[in-house]
């Protein structure tokens, strides 16, 4: 019965996740599809792990169930990993190259994450690794990031580009279209070299 | 007409401008602060509209408007109904004239609440009509059609949306916003307006003979229906009816709850028709116990036979697995994962440059030994800095930290609470233990705005909700006025200082008030204030660790010496504590990071 695109963004409190997934959403509306997310909001965005559903095409719930993502963006690879469960089978994670250590494991001592140990992990599904903060500093503005993101999974995702652009125009702030335009196609054009180059037709 | 991409809560708002609105109030609380932030953003404005200190004075002030003729809606989250449910309990006897909107926001699972209350039970308390939306569609509708609704049995309607209606996002369907018109106007009627017990025993009949007819008119309404498949009944109501939705097989009935109370003439005879029924409902088992009631031998299954839970939040997944046990086979089957185990956890966590860690911090240290009672907002987070030992209600951190100090114990109570949280409820608390000569000090978080619900203004910002300026009410005064006679106020910045000032504190007699005030980080930052980087050298750095466990999220370790990410808001309080001296303003032209 239900047949949506489900896509799972996450990363941290600040990244701009809502953005992001405004811009899927804000894509759906522009091609006249339904579409159904939600998102984190109140005390949990001070840092805090963060997740934003959007269901392309969904008509019902707002919620990915786990192990039905389609694409999950992750902003932050330790987080990818921390929601790779909530992939579904053939699906594909695009994830940022950075992470953040959570400042508890400073505090308490713990071991701190590894990069090369999270890519070991990550490594079983299919995975597009993005230098998001290179491209975002490269297209002239390090707050494009999210667009950049959003550009790399462009290439997994059933929207066209051109809606995804046109969200993206709608919703920046105007000085910053044309920066976030750039950090947008840039990103798309790593997706591409991850071998994104079937959907988004 | 138009489809747009619009949170739950916007398309509340967007309802709102529909019908219209003439009169808004709220309180900020998580899942329901953008309504009222949304309404404020529409241009050309025509409806009057507040933050008020707490959910009692925003109802009161709503039903005030509603009585002179106005269309009022009043928002908060559930937790503050409990703060607006005297008001609310006998505007039912009273009843209103212009259409009155009590919209309180469920929290399922707790996501930001400090319970998982139901709002529905209110409903069924009060005997108040509640819709309950299943979709973000039905929550604009419901908002939109809720005035008239009211008007039509002169009663306030609870509206109930849940966090995954509110903070949920989807292709909504909204009209053209309406013009406010009215004027309002007040019509004296003492026998309805003043409760006084002769008055209020003729009130409580009428409001229960509005009963059958508010039951036949939600049915009639379209707010509960039923399709009749087969043997089998899912009854549903709220967004569990849109989980259901998703994985109902073709051959099983749907009977969908939307509003309250239920008819239960009309109940029975759906769940009549039917061999059995299952109830799916987040939390109190409202629909389940109706249901119960008029099955007349029609076994049910819900809560109360163990087969949905009582707590958290549903899902598809979890709707989709309580189907099959019921015997039901869903649609969809969702595969079973785990998580990865050994994963840090990531909590939410202070800022940096918050105001509120080197209050903890320097608290920890002037009394080791304390007990730290403390209330509702970001400084609740002070819970991972070792600071805070209670949190139950807003205002409660100096009423607990008076009961505790009056309850015999002798080591020092030091209680926190937030500038909004004191002007929302603290103030009658803080006179209490004055008055009945508590033994405490109150220190008040003040960075001047109501943070963790998103930087809403309160009477110690200086503008209202709409922009205007507005008089920064002196929270000095307001504690002198209270009774207490030594009131310091600190730079949390200046930690040499603010110990100073603790330190002085913990030796008076009485109930003490030390003012923390700093501007929110993230509204500093907002503002363009900028104070530079602060950065380690690591030359001086000998690796002890202090700055570290200050918890500052700016701060990380780097080669087993601490480094200063491009984090830091240049709050300095870190170079404060450095045993080595080690941080120091950065030099470098360049982000560290």
């Amino acid at each position: 019965m239900s047949e949506s695109f489900d896509v799972l963004l996450v990363g941290i409190g600040g990244q701009g996740i809502i953005l992001a997934s405004n811009i899927l959403g804000e894509a759906c509306i522009a091609e006249g599809r339904s579409v159904k997310g939600a998102e984190t909001h109140g005390m949990a965005q001070r840092g805090g792990s963060v997740e934003g559903h959007i269901r392309i095409d969904g008509k019902f719930g707002p919620l990915v169930p786990p192990g039905s993502a389609r694409l999950i963006i992750a902003f932050d690879m330790l987080e990818a990993l921390r929601y790779a469960h909530f992939l579904a089978p053939g699906g594909t994670i695009v994830s940022n190259n950075r992470f953040v250590v959570p400042t508890s494991v400073y505090m308490q001592g713990a071991p701190v994450p590894d990069e090369a140990a999270i890519r070991e992990r990550l490594s079983s599904r299919p995975l597009c690794v993005v230098d998001a903060e290179g491209i975002a500093g490269e297209a002239g503005n390090p707050l494009s990031q999210n667009v950049a993101m959003i550009g790399a999974a462009s290439r997994f995702l059933p929207l066209k580009p051109a809606s995804l652009l046109g969200a993206v125009e709608k919703l920046v702030p105007k000085k910053t279209v044309e920066t976030n335009r750039r950090a947008f196609e840039m990103g798309r054009a790593a997706g591409e070299r991850c071998g994104g180059g079937k959907a988004g037709a | 007409m138009k489809t747009q991409y619009l949170l739950g809560n916007e398309a509340i708002a967007y309802g709102c401008l529909e019908a219209p609105v003439d009169f808004v109030t709220g309180y900020p609380g998580t899942p329901s602060s953008e309504v009222v932030e949304v309404l404020r953003d529409v241009p050309d404005r025509d409806y009057y509209l507040e933050w008020s200190v707490n959910e009692k004075v925003a109802l009161e002030n709503a039903l005030a408007a509603a009585w002179c003729g106005l269309r009022a809606i009043c928002t908060m989250k559930h937790v503050g109904l409990n703060v607006a449910a005297d008001a609310l309990m006998t505007s039912a006897y009273t009843g209103v004239t212009g259409g009155l909107v009590v919209m309180s926001a469920d929290d399922p699972f707790a996501h930001s609440s400090q319970n998982e209350q139901d709002s529905r039970c209110y409903a069924l308390f009060s005997r108040l009509p509640c819709l309950d939306p299943s979709t973000i569609q039905e929550a604009h509708d419901m908002a939109r059609d809720a005035f008239a609704l009211s008007e039509q049995f002169s009663l306030p309607v609870i509206l109930r949306p849940t966090t995954r209606v509110c903070h949920s996002k989807g292709d909504t369907v909204t009209g053209e916003r309406a013009r406010s018109t009215r004027k309002g106007e007040f019509h004296r009627d003492p026998r309805q307006y003043v409760v006084i017990p002769a008055h209020t025993r003729a009130l409580h009949p009428k409001l229960n003979e509005k009963q059958p007819a508010i039951r036949k008119a939600l049915v009639e309404r379209g707010y509960n229906t039923a399709v009749i498949r087969g043997p089998l009944a899912v009854v549903a109501s709220g967004i569990a009816a849109a989980y259901v939705q998703e994985v109902l097989p073709a051959d099983v009935s749907l009977i969908k709850i939307g509003a309250y109370p239920v008819d239960e003439e009309w109940l029975a005879a759906q769940v009549s028709r039917h061999e059995k029924v299952l109830v799916i409902e987040e939390l109190h088992p409202v629909v389940e116990e109706t249901v119960r009631q008029v099955a007349k031998g029609v076994p049910v299954s819900g809560k109360k036979d163990g087969v949905v839970p009582y707590e958290g939040e549903l899902s598809t997944a979890a709707v989709a697995a309580i189907m099959k046990s019921f015997g039901i086979t869903p649609t969809q089957a969702y595969p079973a994962v785990a998580p990865v185990a050994d994963l840090p956890q990531r909590p939410p966590i202070l800022c940096a440059g918050c105001m509120h860690r080197p209050v903890f911090y320097a608290m920890r240290r002037v009394f080791r030994d304390g007990i730290y009672p403390s209330d509702i907002g970001c400084y609740t987070l002070g819970l991972q800095l070792g600071a805070v030992d209670t949190t139950i209600c807003m205002g409660a951190a100096v009423t607990i930290g008076s009961g505790i100090s009056h309850a015999g114990e002798e080591r020092d109570v030091v209680a926190t609470i937030g500038d909004s949280t004191f002007f929302h409820s603290g103030i009658p608390g803080l006179l209490n233990a004055v008055y009945n000569g508590a033994r405490m000090v109150l220190v008040i978080l003040d960075n001047r705005i109501t943070a963790m619900t998103g930087h809403q203004p309160n009477p110690g910002t200086g503008v209202t909700v709409c922009g205007a300026a507005a008089p920064q009410v002196s929270i000095e005064t307001i504690c002198r006025a209270c009774g207490v006679s030594w009131v310091e106020t600190v730079d949390p910045y200046d930690l040499a200082s603010l110990m100073a000032t603790l330190r002085a504190a913990k030796e008076q007699p009485g109930v003490k008030v030390v003012i923390a005030r700093q501007p929110c980080v993230i509204t500093a930052r907002r503002a363009n204030l900028r104070r530079g980087r602060f950065e380690v050298d690591p030359g001086v750095c000998t690796a002890c660790g202090v700055c570290i466990g200050f918890g500052c999220p700016a701060i990380e370790k780097r080669d087993e010496k601490a480094f200063i990410t491009g984090l830091c808001s240049g709050c300095g309080v870190c170079a404060q504590i450095c045993p080595a001296g080690a941080i120091r303003k950065e030099t470098r032209t360049e982000g560290s990071r």
